[in-house]
Formats: C-alpha cells, sequence, structure tokens
C-alpha cells in the first residue's frame, strides 16, 4: 500500500470530495500543529540534556565532599554505620512528586521534605556529636541535589519518550495520511471528469439520435407530400376545389412531439 | 496521581555510602519490616543485589533508587532494562570509585541520542 495506489476506497461522489478536502485541510493543520509542538519539546529536551550533564558534575563534587565529611565522623566518633543502621524506622527525608506542563505533556518534579523525627538523634552523644550533625546536614544537601538529578532525570526520560511518539505522529501524517488523502481526491476528480465525459457524449448520443429520427420524418413526410400533392394535382386536374390543404401544420408539430425528451 | 503515592526513596550501596544517605533520614522500615535500602560489600552475591534491586523497581512508594555505580556497573543489564520513568535510577559515585560519566546509562542514552 504505497504510492498512487494508496488511497481511501470511497465512492466518487461530489460530497466525498468536499469531505476528503476538508479531510486533508485537517490533516494539514494537525501537522504542522503537532511539528510544532515537537520542536518545543526538543527544544526544552535539550535544556534539560545539558542541565542533566552540569548537574552530574555537581553530584560527583557534593558527594565527594559528603564522604569526606562522613569520613571525619568515622576518625572522631569510630564506626556509626551499624548503629545507624539499627535505628532506621521511619524515613524522615521524603518526596513529593508534582506536575509541570510543558505543550501538554506532564513532567513530573520532584520536591524534598522533612517528616517526622531524626531517629539518629543520640548518635555520637558520647563523642562527636558535632560532627554527627555536620556530617548529616552534609548528606541532606547531597540527597537534595541527588532528588534535583533526579527530577530532571525522570522528565528526560518522559520526553523522549514523548518526543518520539509525536516525531512518530508527524511523519505518519506527513508521509501516510496526508499523500492518502491526495490520491484519494485526484482519484475522485479524475472519476468525476469521467463521468461527465460519458455524460457528454451521452447527450450527443441521444441528439444524433434525435436528429436522425428527425431528417427520416421529414423525409417521409415530404414523399408523402409529394405523392399527396400528386395526386390533388390528379383531383385538381379532375376539377374539384383548388384550396384544400391536405396535411395540417398542426399535424407536424405534433408528430414532432413525441419523441422530444426534454 | 500514581506518582504522589510515591515518597521513599530507596538506596543500594557500600557501608559508607548508606551510612552518609540514612543520616540524611532516608531510611524506612515498613510495616512488613522490609527496608528500602541494601547494604553491599564484597561478601553480599550478586543474585541478592539483583533481587533487591528488582523489589525496589516493583514497589509503588518508592520514587527514587540510589545506587552505587560500582554496583550498577555489576547489574548493568537490569538497569538498561528499567525503561520505566518510574522509579528513577540514579547512579552516584562512592567513596573508593569516583564517578564517572561515561558508564552512566542516562549519559549514554543522550550520547547516542546526539550522536556523538
Amino acid at each position: 500500500m504505497s504510492g498512487a495506489n494508496n488511497r481511501l476506497a470511497v465512492f466518487p461522489t461530489r460530497m466525498t470530495l468536499s469531505v476528503m478536502k476538508q479531510k486533508l485541510k485537517g490533516a494539514q493543520t494537525g501537522h504542522s500543529l503537532l511539528k510544532r509542538k515537537s520542536e518545543a519539546l526538543t527544544k526544552r529536551f535539550r535544556d534539560i540534556v545539558k542541565k542533566i550533564d552540569d548537574a552530574k558534575r555537581l553530584m560527583g563534587k557534593v558527594m565527594q565532599v559528603a564522604s569526606f565529611s562522613l569520613a571525619e565522623v568515622t576518625y572522631i566518633t569510630g564506626d556509626i554505620g551499624y548503629q545507624v543502621q539499627e535505628s532506621v524506622k521511619n524515613a524522615q527525608f521524603r518526596v513529593r512528586a508534582k506536575q509541570e506542563n510543558v505543550s501538554g505533556v506532564m513532567l513530573p518534579v520532584f520536591e524534598s521534605y522533612q517528616e517526622g523525627t531524626n531517629a539518629n538523634e543520640l548518635t555520637g552523644l558520647g563523642r562527636g556529636g558535632q560532627q554527627v550533625q555536620k556530617c548529616k546536614d552534609t548528606y541532606i544537601k547531597a540527597v537534595e541535589t541527588l532528588v534535583e538529578l533526579a527530577s530532571l532525570q525522570t522528565a528526560f526520560v518522559i520526553l523522549d519518550e514523548v518526543i518520539k511518539l509525536t516525531n512518530r505522529r508527524v511523519n505518519a501524517i506527513e508521509h501516510i495520511i496526508i499523500p492518502r488523502y491526495e490520491n484519494t481526491i485526484k482519484h475522485i476528480i479524475s472519476e468525476l471528469d469521467e463521468q461527465d465525459r460519458e455524460e457528454f457524449f451521452r447527450l450527443k448520443k441521444v441528439q444524433g439520435k434525435k436528429k436522425e429520427a428527425a431528417a427520416r420524418e421529414t423525409l417521409e413526410r415530404e414523399t408523402k407530400q409529394a405523392a399527396e400533392g400528386k395526386l390533388l394535382a390528379e383531383s385538381n386536374a379532375a376539377g374539384a376545389s383548388v384550396h384544400s390543404s391536405p396535411v395540417d401544420p398542426g399535424d407536424i408539430l405534433g408528430g414532432e412531439d413525441e419523441d422530444v425528451i426534454f | 496521581m500514581a506518582q504522589t503515592e510515591r515518597t521513599f526513596m530507596a538506596a543500594i550501596g557500600d557501608e559508607d555510602s548508606i551510612t552518609g544517605l540514612l543520616l540524611a533520614g532516608i531510611g524506612h522500615i515498613d510495616s512488613h519490616q522490609k527496608k528500602n535500602f541494601l547494604v553491599v560489600d564484597a561478601k553480599t552475591p550478586l543474585a541478592a543485589v539483583e533481587d533487591a534491586f528488582q523489589e525496589f523497581t516493583k514497589r509503588k512508594d518508592i520514587a527514587i533508587i540510589l545506587i552505587n555505580q560500582h554496583i550498577a556497573e555489576e547489574i548493568r543489564p537490569l538497569i538498561d532494562e528499567h525503561d520505566q520513568a518510574f522509579p528513577t535510577i540514579l547512579e552516584i559515585p562512592s567513596k573508593d570509585h569516583p564517578y564517572d560519566p561515561e558508564k552512566d546509562s542516562v549519559l549514554k542514552r543522550v550520547r547516542r541520542l546526539f550522536g556523538e
């Protein structure tokens, strides 16, 4: 199904033609709108990609600083890993997703918030409590960076998907739907022209037949007239009235009326 | 929206990374005593990491999965397979393994898209 044969199976009438023209126009409008949408999304997408690149680099640095502060804690307090893992109960650091609308695409934006109480209040109570607090703050900042990066990354994945979808639609309309409508319109127009020509030819033929019939009739009438004229002349010669016409003019019209079609 | 119920972050990493992240307060143990983090050391079998990763991706309350890059390297096929927007997988550097942008799944995709 491609090329010139690619068209809808419709009955070629003037009404279908106008419907098809409307549909073609709709497809063209849709195509230009979708194209613009795709362009807007691509622009946004490039922004996000750039931001992701920067954020990933920033994350590297932030995590390094955080690791260093944890090393400080370990140096002063000793290993707190086990203690921290055991005191986990409820998440204090949580995220919630908000929606952001970019040309009709919902992009999630993560937002971090604190909930509940600090589970590690007593960690490092003996010594190094300050370092533990500092380390905690550093890590909270680091995780906030990570959350930001995560929203960028989610937006990246979703946008990627949507852009692919939109481009697919744009291409489908451009290369399949619009040519199909155009072919259908061409087909309908050629069929209608063909019908016009057939109709014209038919009229010509009918007219020709009519003329033929008329000519034959005239000929017949004339021979008849001639014969009657001869007869009349003979009867005149025999001595009858001179001025009586044998054929009534009304008869001629009446005779012709029978095969008038239009 | 289903996404609004995703409020937790999960973490897979070495002990130091996990300790730091837990200090920040991301740790959570739910009513089934399930943790949202996994400490991976040299003795942790790969299957355990894979199981944990798959469990985290299936859970409906996790919005972001943080995973150390050197661990992500080991379960790379699983990570590349994950194409959903939620939960987001974020590769983070660890103390002993500096961050290498070349290995990141997302950055690899970025590079592929721009034909570099």
